[in-house]
């Protein structure tokens, strides 16, 4: 019954304002500081989907191998933003090249998993459940982290369905793309005199489960709405929908909601196709969402508790493909963004292209070790009660 | 305890054993053991999805076509695979044979291949719904041969010289006998026994003799020239095996909720009948324990099942080929495209708070003709971004319109104010608690005529959370 502990938090939070179902009165006065626990830091996850093309985002501009593998895609070297190691960024990422300069930006190389997979459920499934490519699992990582934490509001996805990440055994994330919208859906007079007046005893655990997700949905909604309309973000934010989702995410950590991991996706990158204009106009929207997102977290005061995590399902393969465009492949970057980086800049050596798989390339980074890292030392919880293998925290990241 | 009524029972095995109820649901049987009889008889027919598919490019490889030709064949896909998904669902509602329909969708998550290939998917859900209800070893060599799993699973790559595992460790972790009862040598053995099984351009099986490894193998403590055929056997002589299959049928059957004695009586029944599916599926359908309020109501219904028992009762009919498909991908259970090989987890896994909410709004939105908005997460596999596609295509609308005249006549001698109780038993399979009806009653306005009240009624029921238990 650990979700009367939501309950309470709840009810406390929103000071009795809301209606607590009679079956939920019971409460257990234990789980009222289970959250400060990770010390009030913050994660917030972005997705890319589709596979962004990592050679073309920091570009191994002084490689010749590159220019060889990509004679129409390649980023030529004089338009590349140069950083470190031989690597520069797209052109498009201006606004990242500030966050690195700023040494507010960790860039991870070669990051993949064992005998990888090239269709874009399977690989996303991976990163979403954490696990190796021959291992199925119905719980998502950030989910087992929700389960760690006993508590349905430690993880929010800006979006209408949820991402298999968010899902554990016990306890899920909400999904939420407007809070507007999700209050008033969550608001039936009918289905909210139902549910208050539900009673637990001599039933199906099937529907006290059904009733309990439903309560809590209501209260979470009401919960978010009553919170929000303490803080509106005065910071710009580029048009488009994922730039208002790192808005609404701003608004919610300056806001006080508790919860401590964020989930936002941007998707388009399955560049088969006449890649470069498509992939740049991602990356910019990207960037200048991002890097408004910091500003405004900044001026709130909420950055330094925040850590900013970029991973996309695969990178693609070396060689362009005949279209202008590339083609499923395997390792790629992970990006870390936050003002408490033990490593800011480049993380390590970019990809060897003479050393490739039938053309892909090798990782040297099991994602699932900057998972461990992420949930040990930012979010101060036991990596091996979350990952399913015995996996070491990659050391130097936060 | 409180005797169960008959008609209540009946709906309950029609839930169970296929789709649900339709408001004409016949009561010709007399008792459930009647009932069950004639459930089998209709299920002995085999209607074959028959949807006519793409013609491959005249002797191209895949790899060869040009960016013009792959996104016509890609979109000739995808147009297969909607075809495929809609001939299927329909089938499950219109069906006479739901208990074979039933079982296939079993298979479906059992066998779970996620291609983008309509061609072998029909055919392997053919194959499915053969041998749903005859022997499990039949059923798993036909799987195991057909071409959609040896593609999925890589078979079609397994040589004598470079082994692929893959088959070999699903047919054992999630087929057949479970994790923990086998070791990473089993794999590797089983694997250069199914060397050499492959498919041909036909999508025939063929057995590649020069890349099967004839060498003696030693498995599961056996010894011998073993092929596939033999692993397949030596498996299904270990008892573990009808456990493991036992078990999820249970889940799948009877309650999200384990029962482990039954399991174990029920599984050595299943092991004694020489794994005859319909033997057991008998078993269960006749047992006392299956009409207990235990039992009755206690399954978290699949996205499908809430589609298709929605259509079955309300004769729905959908304004456009994409609805369906836009409801099963936003409730997580899309036909054809199980998560990965280990299928559907089930249970309370369909539940979030997002899917509830949306469970909750998709019975009223029939009822009312309203459309139901919801933006989808891109589907990269089946849908490759587009150059110039922008990602407001993730918004899709759901319209569907109901018929609700049938239930009408059903009802047609119940009183007024017998409706919250008669029409709440007949739609849902958990008991209301009082407070609900009490709630329920008091909606109904005295002035409205005995059609609103029934339209008034039905979409506050379809709107609990009770609806979404079968």
């Amino acid at each position: 019954m650990a979700s009367r502990r939501d309950f309470l938090k709840l009810s406390t939070l929103a000071s009795g304002m809301l209606l607590v179902p009679n079956f939920l009165h019971g409460l257990d006065r234990q789980g009222l500081e289970l959250l400060s626990k990770s010390s009030g830091k913050r994660l917030v996850v972005i997705q890319l989907s589709g596979g962004n093309d990592g050679l073309n985002t920091l570009i191994p501009y002084q490689n010749d191998l590159y220019f060889k593998s990509r004679p129409s895609l390649a980023i030529p070297a004089q338009k590349v933003l140069p950083l470190d190691k031989g690597l520069g960024f797209n052109p498009a990422l201006d606004k990242f090249r500030q966050l690195y300069d700023q040494g507010k930006l960790t860039i991870l190389n070669n990051v993949g998993y064992p005998d990888p997979d090239r269709s874009h459920f399977r690989s996303m499934d991976i990163w979403h459940t954490g696990s190796a490519s021959n291992e199925y699992l119905s719980t998502g990582w950030l989910g087992r982290y929700m389960d760690v934490c006993q508590s349905n509001k430690a993880a929010i996805e800006v979006d209408d369905m949820l991402s298999l990440a968010l899902k554990g055994e016990k306890y899920k994330g909400i999904a939420v793309e407007n809070i507007q919208r999700f209050y008033q859906a969550t608001q039936d007079p009918f289905l909210k005199s139902v549910t208050h007046s539900h009673q637990e005893e001599h039933e199906h655990h099937s529907v006290s489960y059904l009733y309990k997700t439903l309560a809590e949905t209501q209260q979470s909604a009401a919960y978010l709405q009553e919170k929000v309309k303490k803080y509106r973000s005065k910071q710009e934010y580029p048009n488009g929908a994922f730039a208002r989702n790192l808005k609404t995410i701003a608004e919610l950590i300056t806001s006080d909601v508790e919860a401590r991991v964020y989930y936002a996706s941007l998707s388009g990158f399955d560049t088969h196709v006449q890649q470069a204009n498509q992939q740049a106009r991602l990356l910019e929207e990207l960037s200048e969402g991002v890097c408004s997102f910091v500003q405004d977290l900044q001026q709130q005061q909420m950055f330094d508790d925040t850590l900013i995590m970029i991973f996309s399902e695969f990178g693609r393969r070396v060689q362009q493909n005949a279209s202008n465009g590339t083609d499923h492949g395997t390792a790629n970057n992970v990006y870390l963004i936050g003002n408490k980086l033990r490593t800011p800049g480049i993380f390590n050596e970019g990809p060897d292209l003479l050393d490739l798989d039938a053309g892909d390339l090798k990782y040297s980074i099991d994602f699932r070790t900057i998972y461990a890292a992420l949930l040990q030392q930012w979010l101060q919880t036991d990596a091996n009660a979350i990952l399913t293998s015995n996996i070491k925290p990659l050391g130097g990241l936060v | 305890m409180k005797a169960i009524p008959f008609p209540q029972q009946l709906r309950h095995l029609s839930w169970r054993a296929g789709f649900g109820p339709t408001p004409a649901t016949a009561e010709s049987a007399r008792n459930i053991k009647q009932a069950v009889k004639q459930l089998f008889k209709a299920s002995e027919k085999t209607e074959f999805l028959q949807v006519p598919m793409p013609a491959p490019v005249d002797g191209m490889r895949a790899k060869d076509l040009g960016p013009e030709q792959r996104r016509k064949q890609l979109q000739e896909r995808r147009q297969a695979l909607m075809q495929l998904n809609r001939s299927w669902l329909n089938q499950m509602v219109t069906s006479e044979a739901q208990l074979r329909e039933k079982m296939t969708l079993f298979w479906h998550g059992h066998f779970a291949c996620r291609l983008q290939a309509p061609q072998l998917l029909q055919l392997q859900n053919n194959t499915l719904r053969k041998h749903a209800l005859g022997s499990f070893s039949d059923l798993l060599t036909a799987v195991a041969k057909d071409p959609a799993m040896l593609q999925f699973l890589n078979n079609q790559q397994n040589r004598k010289q470079r082994p692929n595992e893959n088959f070999a460790r699903e047919v054992l972790e999630l087929f057949t006998i479970g994790r923990g009862n086998y070791t990473e040598q089993d794999i590797k053995e089983a694997a250069r026994a199914f060397t050499g099984w492959g498919y041909n351009a036909e999508g025939e099986y063929v057995f590649r003799e020069r890349q099967h490894d004839f060498g003696p193998k030693t498995f599961m403590g056996q010894t011998g020239n073993f092929n596939g055929e033999d692993i397949l056997r030596i498996i299904l002589q270990d008892p573990r095996t009808a456990n493991y299959l036992t078990t999820k049928l249970y889940l799948f059957f009877v309650s999200d909720t384990p029962h482990p004695q039954r399991i174990k009586e029920l599984s050595s029944y299943f092991y004694k009948l020489n794994y005859n599916i319909a033997g057991l599926l008998e078993q269960i359908f006749t047992a006392n324990w299956f009409y207990t309020p235990e039992v009755m109501g206690a399954r978290i219904k699949s996205p499908v099942e809430l589609l298709a028992g929605l259509q079955r009762m309300f004769d729905v009919s959908y304004s456009d080929d994409r609805s369906v498909l836009v409801l099963q991908r936003a409730l997580g259970q899309e036909l054809f495209q199980p998560p990965n090989v280990s299928g559907w987890a089930g249970g309370q896994s369909w539940i979030d708070s997002s899917t509830l909410a949306f469970r909750l709004r998709i019975g009223p939105a029939v009822l009312q003709d309203a459309g139901i908005e919801v933006a989808l997460k891109p589907n990269d596999d089946q849908e490759p971004a587009k150059p110039i596609a922008r990602r407001a295509d993730g918004l899709r609308i759901a319209r569907a319109k109901a018929n609700i005249s049938l239930i009408e006549q059903q009802m047609a001698k119940v009183d007024t104010s017998e409706l919250p109780e008669q029409l709440s038993s007949f739609l849902l399979q958990v008991p209301l608690q009082p407070h609900t009806l009490q709630i329920l009653k008091q909606g109904m306005a005295s002035s409205s005529s005995k059609s609103e009240q029934i339209h008034y009624l039905a979409q506050r029921l379809l709107s609990l959370p009770e609806y979404q238990l079968c």
